[in-house]
C-alpha cells in the first residue's frame, strides 16, 4: 500500500467545512440503536469545541428509508426534505449538519436534483406551500455530522485522556473504518477523501493514535442496503454480505470498528451474534466479536466518558475487551445501570459470541 | 525551393513529415518540447504485429532526419499570422518564419491515477501499459513480481469512458494488451493471464490472428466484462472484482500484478498551440480538421496542417501513412 497515493487522492476531496452556526438534523434511527451518539455530538460541539448549533425538536425523518425502499415517490421525499430546510430557514441558519448518512445523501441527492431541473424545485416549494403553509432556502452548505468531527478531530485530540494504543505494547490498536454507502459514494466529492478512499473516519482513528486497517472488501456494503434486510425474504442476503466482510478484515485482527452510518453499525454489531449462531464462528479474540462504535463513541471514549454513559451496554457485542486493551476505566456493576441508576434488566446472553 | 516549415513535435509523426519534406527539397524545423525524439514510441519495447522493436523504428527516423533542423527540450512562445505564413517564437529565443505549420504533437496517456477505483499509485502491484513496456524494455519496476503467477489487464482505463471525460476508443489499447499479454507468457510460461475487455477492436492487418494466436498458443483468459474496483490483500497482491458477462456471474481473482491499459487523450500542448492559432477543438478533445473524410491533415485555417494523434487516436502505421501524406499536402501548398 502506498500511503502517498492515498494522501495525494485525499487532497483532491477536501471540504471547506464551515467553522461555527449550524442547524443540526437528526436521525430517526440512531437514538434508538445508539441512544448516546447524538448526545454526545452535541455535547462535543458546544462544551468541547464551544459551537452554536440549534437542535430543533420539530423536525421529522428526512423519508429515506421510505426513499430507498421505494415506497414512497421521490416528490414526497423532497417535500419531507423541503420541510427540514424550512426549519432551518425559520431557525435563522444556513448551514446544515446531518447525523445520518441516508439523510446526508438525501439532502444532496435533492440539492443536486433541482440544480439540474429547476422546475422541479418550484413544484417541491409548491407542494411545501400547499402542505404546510412553509417556505425555505436551500443550505448554504451541509455536511455530514463525521465532517465536524473530522474537521475538529485534532482539538479532541489535544483534550483526549486515552489513545487508541493498547495500554500493554504501547503499539496502536488496528481499527476498521466503514463508511455508509450514501456519504460519497453518490457523490464523491460531498465526502471529505471522495469515494474509494474516504478519510473522514481515518482521519479520525489515526489523529486519535489508532492505525486504519485497509482489508479487500472495504468498500462493500455493511449487508443493510435497504431492500436487503427490510424484505424478510432478503434478509439472508444482507447477512451473507456482512460475513463477507468480517471474513475478508478478519486476518487482519482489527480490534474495533469504526462507523459513520446508522445502519453500519447496527447490521455489522448484531449480525455477528447471527453469524456465531450460525456458524460457530466468533471474529473477535476468545470468542467475544468486534466491538464497533459510531464516531461520537469513539470520540467519546478517548474523552474520558463513562463507557456505560455512551450507550456502549446496548450494544450486541461486549467492548470491554476493547475498554480494558487502552485501559478506559469503568465499572462493570453499572453496565446494566440507566439514567439516574436505573435498572436497565440484564439481558439473556448467547450461546457462542461470549458477550460478558 | 528551400522553405523552411515548421514541425511542432518530435514524435514519429514529425519524424517521418521532417524525412518526406528533406527528400521534397524542404527545410524541416523540429521543435521538440521532451529531451529525445521519438515520443511514446521511443520509450516502448516493440510494436505489434510483427514485434519490431520501437527502438529500431525510431533510430532509423532520427538517422533520416539528420538534415534537418531540430530544438529540443524546445516549446512554443507565441505563433503570429503574417500576410503570407507565420511567424513562430521559440522558448530559446529563435524566432522563425514560415508559410506553413504542421501540428505532429501527438498524445497523452490518460493518467491512470483518475480512475481511483482501480488503484493505480496507491497498491503495490497496479502498474500501466508504459510501466510495462518500459519493464520489458530493461527498467526495473519492483511493482512487477519475479515470477508472477495471475497477471491481469484491464483494457480501456480512460477510454470509451464518459466519467473520465474520454468517450473516444483508443485504438491500440486493446492490440497492445494483447502484445503484452503474451510477452508476459513467453516470460514466464506457467503464469495465468487474464484480460478483463468490454469488446476487443481488432481491426488492422494481423490483428485477429495475433488475438486467436493468444488464445489457442499461449491460453491467454479474455473475460468480458469491466472490472468494478480493485483492492490489496494482506499479502499484498491484487484483489479484483469484475463480471463476465458472457457467463452472467461475478468473479472475484487475486492476482501477483495488474496492467493497466490507458488510453489516449489529446496533448495538452496541443490544444494550447490551437489556442494560440485560434484552431478549433474538437468535441472529443483533439484538434479538429477540416473534414474528417478527405481533408483530415488541414485544419481550417490557410498554412496549418495535422499529422498523427493531434486530431485522434492513431496507431503508428496510421501516423506514419498521414505524415507522409501531410509532408506531400504542404509540399503542393507551398507550391501554389
Amino acid at each position: 500500500m502506498i500511503y502517498q497515493g492515498k494522501q495525494k487522492i485525499w487532497s483532491d476531496y477536501q471540504k471547506d467545512i464551515p467553522d461555527d452556526h449550524w442547524y443540526y438534523a437528526r436521525s430517526c434511527i440512531r437514538q434508538s440503536f445508539f441512544p448516546a451518539s447524538e448526545k454526545y455530538f452535541l455535547k462535543i460541539c458546544r462544551d468541547l469545541l464551544g459551537k452554536d448549533i440549534c437542535d430543533n425538536e420539530h423536525h421529522t425523518t428526512c423519508g429515506g428509508i421510505a426513499y430507498h425502499s421505494d415506497t414512497i415517490p421521490q416528490e414526497t421525499a423532497m417535500t419531507i426534505v423541503a420541510r427540514q430546510f424550512a426549519l432551518m430557514t425559520e431557525c435563522g441558519y444556513d448551514n446544515l449538519v446531518v447525523s445520518c448518512i441516508t439523510s446526508f445523501g438525501n439532502y444532496t441527492e435533492t440539492i443536486e436534483t433541482w440544480r439540474e431541473f429547476p422546475e422541479l424545485e418550484a413544484r417541491i416549494r409548491e407542494n411545501l406551500w400547499k402542505a404546510c403553509r412553509r417556505e425555505f432556502k436551500i443550505p448554504k452548505y451541509i455536511a455530514h455530522a463525521s465532517d465536524l468531527v473530522y474537521k475538529f478531530r485534532n482539538q479532541i485530540a489535544e483534550n483526549a485522556q486515552y489513545r487508541l494504543v493498547d495500554k500493554e505494547t504501547g503499539e496502536p490498536l488496528k481499527i476498521v473504518e466503514h463508511i455508509g454507502c450514501h456519504y460519497s459514494k453518490m457523490f464523491p466529492h460531498k465526502g471529505v477523501g471522495g469515494a474509494e478512499y474516504p478519510c473522514v473516519l481515518s482521519g479520525m482513528v489515526e489523529s486519535w493514535g489508532g492505525q486504519v486497517i485497509d482489508y479487500p472488501e472495504r468498500r462493500h456494503c455493511c449487508g443493510f442496503g435497504f431492500r436487503q434486510y427490510l424484505v424478510k425474504a432478503n434478509r439472508g442476503y444482507c447477512v451473507s454480505n456482512t460475513h463477507k466482510k468480517f471474513e475478508s478484515m478478519e486476518p487482519y485482527h482489527p480490534d474495533a470498528i469504526i462507523t459513520n452510518c446508522p445502519g453500519c453499525p447496527y447490521f455489522l454489531d448484531r449480525w455477528q451474534y447471527v453469524i456465531a449462531e450460525q456458524t460457530g464462528k466468533t471474529y473477535g479474540q476468545n470468542g467475544y466479536g468486534i466491538p464497533v462504535f459510531t464516531y461520537e463513541e469513539l470520540a467519546g471514549l478517548v474523552l474520558g466518558e463513562n463507557p456505560w454513559d455512551l450507550g456502549l451496554q446496548v450494544h450486541q457485542v461486549a467492548v470491554e475487551p476493547f475498554l480494558d486493551k487502552i485501559g478506559i476505566e469503568y465499572k462493570p456493576s453499572e453496565k446494566y445501570l440507566g439514567l439516574n441508576k436505573e435498572d436497565l434488566l440484564r439481558p439473556e446472553m448467547p450461546q457462542v459470541l461470549k458477550c460478558h | 525551393m528551400k522553405e523552411n516549415v515548421i514541425i511542432i513535435g518530435g514524435g514519429v509523426a514529425g519524424l517521418e513529415a521532417a524525412r518526406q519534406m528533406l527528400s521534397l527539397g524542404l527545410r524541416p524545423i523540429i521543435v521538440e518540447q521532451s529531451d529525445h525524439l521519438g515520443g511514446h514510441v521511443a520509450c516502448w519495447h516493440r510494436l505489434f504485429p510483427d514485434m519490431t522493436p520501437a527502438r529500431e523504428l525510431v533510430a532509423k527516423l532520427v538517422e533520416s532526419c539528420r538534415e534537418a533542423n531540430i530544438f529540443l527540450e524546445t516549446t512554443v512562445q507565441s505563433i503570429n499570422r503574417l500576410k503570407d505564413g507565420y511567424a513562430v517564437m521559440l522558448s530559446n529565443g529563435v524566432n522563425i518564419l514560415s508559410r506553413a505549420v504542421l501540428i505532429a504533437s501527438g498524445f497523452k496517456l490518460f493518467d491512470a491515477a483518475k480512475k481511483e477505483e482501480y488503484g493505480y499509485g496507491v497498491y503495490d502491484h497496479v502498474i500501466t501499459n508504459r510501466d510495462l513496456e518500459n519493464w520489458f524494455a530493461g527498467a526495473e519496476d519492483l511493482r512487477i513480481p519475479r515470477e508472477p503467477k495471475v497477471f491481469g489487464f484491464v483494457h480501456c482505463v480512460g477510454s470509451r469512458d464518459i466519467k473520465a471525460g474520454n468517450t473516444q476508443c483508443s485504438k491500440v489499447c486493446c492490440m497492445t494488451a494483447i502484445k503484452q499479454a503474451i510477452e508476459i507468457k513467453e516470460k514466464f510460461p506457467g503464469c495465468e493471464v487474464f484480460c478483463f475487455y468490454m469488446d476487443l477492436r481488432l481491426f488492422g492487418k494481423k490483428y485477429e490472428d495475433f488475438y486467436l494466436n493468444a488464445q489457442r498458443d499461449y491460453g491467454i483468459r479474455f473475460i468480458r466484462g469491466r472490472v468494478s474496483e480493485v483492492s490489496e490483500t494482506i499479502d499484498g497482491r491484487v484483489q479484483v472484482k469484475a463480471e463476465d458477462t458472457l457467463s452472467g456471474k461475478p468473479l472475484k481473482i487475486q492476482m501477483d500484478c495488474l496492467c493497466l491499459m490507458a488510453g489516449m487523450q489529446c496533448n495538452p500542448s496541443a490544444t494550447s498551440i490551437a489556442d494560440m492559432l485560434h484552431v478549433e477543438v474538437d468535441t472529443d478533445g483533439f484538434l479538429r480538421s477540416k473534414d474528417n473524410i478527405y481533408s483530415i491533415l488541414e485544419s481550417q485555417k490557410p498554412g496549418i496542417f495535422f499529422a498523427g494523434a493531434c486530431t485522434g487516436t492513431k496507431t503508428v502505421p496510421e501516423t506514419v501513412a498521414e505524415a507522409r501524406a501531410a509532408a506531400l499536402s504542404i509540399f503542393n501548398y507551398l507550391s501554389r
